[in-house]
């Protein structure tokens, strides 16, 4: 019962993640071939993908998915076999977009646990008469076709018959058919079906159904071998296969029945060479194709995570072997030297750990273009995407916070920033407006920038607004742009006066900020108007480890994270200034900031209560700063971050705890918590 | 008595497990929890202090690279506080998603109790035994059985940990 259950669980993920980076795969290709206007060359691969889908989507009996991938794939087949002349491209594009979204919609409910019954038949219904329309168009051109290849039987003998029977009520026989025969191609040459065709032919459907599919072929694999290869197909029930015997098996005139890779048919005289044309792009595949497969593996998140704790131990128990208190004093040479050899190797091993844990935003980055484009068509403004720096890479579980502001802002970009063509035009600006998306390395943050050619912010209407919201607190004339600009980062501030279906509920902006600040980023804005508007996310690289600065508060050790902290100096006590209500604070270079005593706040026992006697180390987070004061500062190093337990839920003011060197836990600062409290 | 009727159930599953009980000495009394909560039972560790946690909620240790909270069982059941010695052990207890160490003053045996031989707690008009699911009786010796959830999910506990 337990194990079929888990089963089920983790067939259940694969296909949800299979499907979703199908899926992606699909937007891609089709988006690619709106930009050239051209579907042919993408018309193999969205056959594929949406065979898997069906395939997969059937076995988990999804049956509106599986349907509507089967009339999409019916669509293909007819672009692939007939290739009608005129096409309308964006149409077509149009078409399985809308069952791509169909598909992610029910996925996401199939996600979630919920019943996975989207109605699909507008769409399919859809789908089916442009299929028809298409073959309506394209009859003759096709019958023809089929009566020049059926009117050339091979004269030579082919080596094999096989009849392969499908499981009754496995439905689409002749898409089946079809797929095990181009399957099937890569291990035999020379193949010919009886019926000779199915594809849409009630008769020869009909004759599969009753009779089995029935294959000659010339193959080199031995009975075993091939009968291994045809039943490992979907829905096949049986094989049988039968040993012919042929006299002209070397004839290298012979040539399929179906022509497998959609080629139009070649005049007879040029007979001769389809034999190595047929196998070009065969070779093609498995050296490309399948070169890139093995040299992949998809693993699962929790063992990765598990592997990054044990290295994570591994380099604090080898701290402790190598430091043990029981070794000082003796003349170890050797034992040192094989110390620092473990010592080298398994912080090799961290790293590595941590590139595994790595992953590009490109994936996270086309998925804009997908959004540019439904925007772009919405808003009747045309909009250019322009990716720069896609193979930037960042934490796996950072990039999952990111898809969202992203959109967020490139939505916001396209909805308030860009101008309508005319506006655009009368400012003298190409009438296409550019959305410039670039991640580029910064030390040990990643800065993304979100570019628009647009308007820009208008400062006057920012101040206005938060006049009204009663956001002032200083005069107009002392905030900087930047702090103009903050404004709009905060919950309900929205300048658009007109909500429109993408933006200006003031919802997304403090959404931004709020995913943005969890991984420990910052949004930043800069703006020209009738220039543009750049929205920069400072995100850190990853947050399973971080440069720490250990500091010592009576027994207890924190950790600060290096990045957060500006500089840390001693205080003289007539520095300090407490105001009536008893806050401390301290004026540094013109600027005031608040002091926050660790030992008070966490109250924690310490000889150290003097400000003169410990250390006050300032820290920054959005710009804002705070002194910290505490006994001493311990050293610096790497730390691996770990959650509290999750008995303890959240502790104000702590992000997480770590492991130090010598197995002791110090607890991480949670900085901008700490800002926010003592600002706020 | 629906609670009894659930720990049976649950014994079911556990059948190696069924009816064994690891007690423990809080002060004067004998204490046993269910043996299939137990994962392990280690000496006391230096404990990392937490800031804004209940006073019987001690801190974290590391447990060979695993972080867990530990709990002091004496300052639980509202004891008097006693210095940790070399027979102050933590015991690891996994219940639910959620791994803790349980301080006590000392660990004493493993022993199988019959269901015949346990009853439910008296009805006493105070607050006092609401940890104890039930009580054994082992020879002329009786050993309170320890409600592991409620000693965990406590309303104090959620609502110190939501300040």
């Amino acid at each position: 019962m337990m194990i079929d259950d888990s089963q089920r669980d983790s067939m259940f993920e694969l296909f949800i993640f299979e499907t979703r980076q199908l899926l992606e795969e699909l937007e891609q290709e089709l988006l690619q071939c709106e930009k050239t206007n051209q579907i042919e060359g993408s018309i193999d691969a969205v056959f594929r993908i949406m065979h898997t889908i069906k395939g997969s989507a059937a076995l988990m009996q999804y049956r509106n998915i599986s349907e509507l991938a089967h009339a999409v794939e019916d669509l293909f087949f007819i672009l692939r076999e007939d290739k009608p002349q005129q096409l309308d491209t964006p149409q077509i594009i149009d078409l399985v977009l809308g069952a791509v979204d169909f598909i992610k919609d029910q996925i996401a409910c199939a996600e979630s646990k919920q019943a996975v019954d989207g109605d699909a038949s507008s769409l399919i219904a859809t789908l089916h008469q442009y299929v028809a329309q298409l073959k309506a168009g394209d009859e003759p051109v096709k019958e023809q076709n089929v009566m020049k290849e059926t009117d050339n039987p091979g004269p030579e003998a082919p080596g094999y018959e096989a009849v392969i029977h499908f499981e009754p009520g496995c439905g689409f026989e002749d898409v089946q058919s079809f797929a095990l025969i181009n399957d099937f191609k890569q291990y035999a040459t020379a193949i010919r079906t009886v019926p000779e065709s199915f594809i849409d032919d009630e008769d020869g459907i009909h004759l599969i159904k009753s009779q089995g599919l029935k294959l000659t072929f010339q193959s080199d694999l031995d009975m075993e071998q091939l009968k291994t290869v045809l039943e490992k197909n979907a829905f096949v029930k049986e094989v049988v296969l039968t040993c012919i015997e042929d006299e002209g098996k070397q004839t290298v005139k012979s040539k399929p029945i179906i022509d497998l890779d959609g080629e139009i048919p070649q005049p007879v005289a040029e007979k001769e060479t389809k034999e190595t044309r047929v196998s070009e792009p065969k070779t093609k595949q498995s050296n490309g194709e399948a070169g890139v497969k093995q040299s992949l593996i998809s693993v699962n998140v929790n063992k990765l995570d598990l592997l990054l704790d044990l290295v994570g131990e591994l380099v604090i128990s080898e701290a402790m072997v190598t430091r043990h208190p029981e070794l000082d004093g003796l003349p170890l040479d050797n034992f040192y030297k094989a110390a620092r050899q473990l010592r080298k190797i398994t912080h090799e091993l961290q790293d590595l750990v941590m590139s595994i844990r790595m992953v590009p935003l490109a994936a996270t980055f086309q998925k804009m273009h997908r959004i540019v484009r439904d925007m772009s068509r919405k808003l009747g403004k045309e909009v250019r995407l322009n990716v720069v720096g896609e193979e930037t890479e960042v934490d796996k579980n950072i990039i999952e916070h990111i898809s969202d502001p992203l959109m967020h802002l490139i939505r916001n970009a396209m909805d308030h920033g860009i101008e309508t063509a005319e506006e655009r035009r009368s400012k003298n600006k190409p009438e296409y407006g550019t959305v410039t998306l670039e991640a580029k390395n910064a030390g040990s943050d990643v800065l993304i920038e979100i570019r628009d050619d647009g308007r820009g912010l208008n400062r006057e209407r920012i101040l206005e607004k938060a006049k009204r919201l009663g956001l002032l607190t200083k005069d107009e004339s002392e905030l900087s742009d930047r702090d103009v600009f903050g404004f709009i980062l905060l919950p309900g501030f929205s300048t658009k006066e007109e909500v429109t279906e993408f933006s200006g509920r003031g919802v997304g902006m403090d959404v931004v900020v709020k995913e943005i600040n969890e991984i420990g980023g910052a949004v930043l804005i800069d703006s020209t108007p009738d220039v543009g508007t750049v929205f920069t996310l400072k995100i850190p690289l990853t947050l399973a480890i971080i440069d720490g600065i250990t500091v010592r508060v009576g027994k207890s050790q924190y950790s600060i994270p290096t990045t957060s902290i500006r500089e840390s100096f001693q205080m003289k006590a007539e520095d300090l200034i407490t105001d009536p209500d008893g806050n401390e604070m301290i004026m540094i270079r013109g600027e005031c900031y608040p002091v926050l005593r660790l030992h008070q706040l966490f109250n924690v026992h310490t000889e150290v209560t003097r400000i003169d006697q410990g250390v006050v180390t300032m820290v920054e987070s959005n710009g804002k700063g705070l002194c910290l004061f505490v006994d001493e500062l311990l050293g610096e190093q790497q730390v691996v971050v770990k959650a509290l337990p999750k008995y303890i839920k959240k502790v104000k003011g702590i992000a997480g705890c770590t492991l130090l060197g010598d197995g002791s836990i110090s607890l991480i600062l949670d900085i901008p918590g700490l800002i926010q409290m003592m600002t706020a | 008595m629906a609670e009894i009727l659930d720990k049976d159930i649950e014994m079911e599953e556990e059948d190696t497990q069924k009816g064994k009980y690891l007690t423990f000495v809080v002060g004067n009394e004998v204490y046993g929890i269910e043996i299939r909560y137990v994962t392990e039972i280690i000496g006391i560790q230096a404990i990392t202090e937490v800031p804004e946690l209940p006073v019987y909620i001690k801190g974290i240790i590391n447990l060979r690279g695993k972080i867990i909270p530990v709990m002091d069982v004496r300052l639980r059941f509202n004891k008097e506080p006693k210095e940790y010695n070399d027979r102050t052990c933590v015991v690891v207890v996994d219940i639910g998603e959620i791994s803790i160490g349980l301080i006590v003053d000392s660990v004493s045996e493993v022993l199988t109790i019959p269901d015949e031989d346990i009853v439910p707690p008296p009805q006493v008009n105070k607050v006092q035994n609401r940890y104890i699911k039930a009580i054994g009786k082992v020879g002329n010796e009786v050993t309170l059985l320890l409600d592991c959830e409620k000693l965990l999910n406590d309303d104090e506990v959620a609502a110190l940990s939501e300040i």
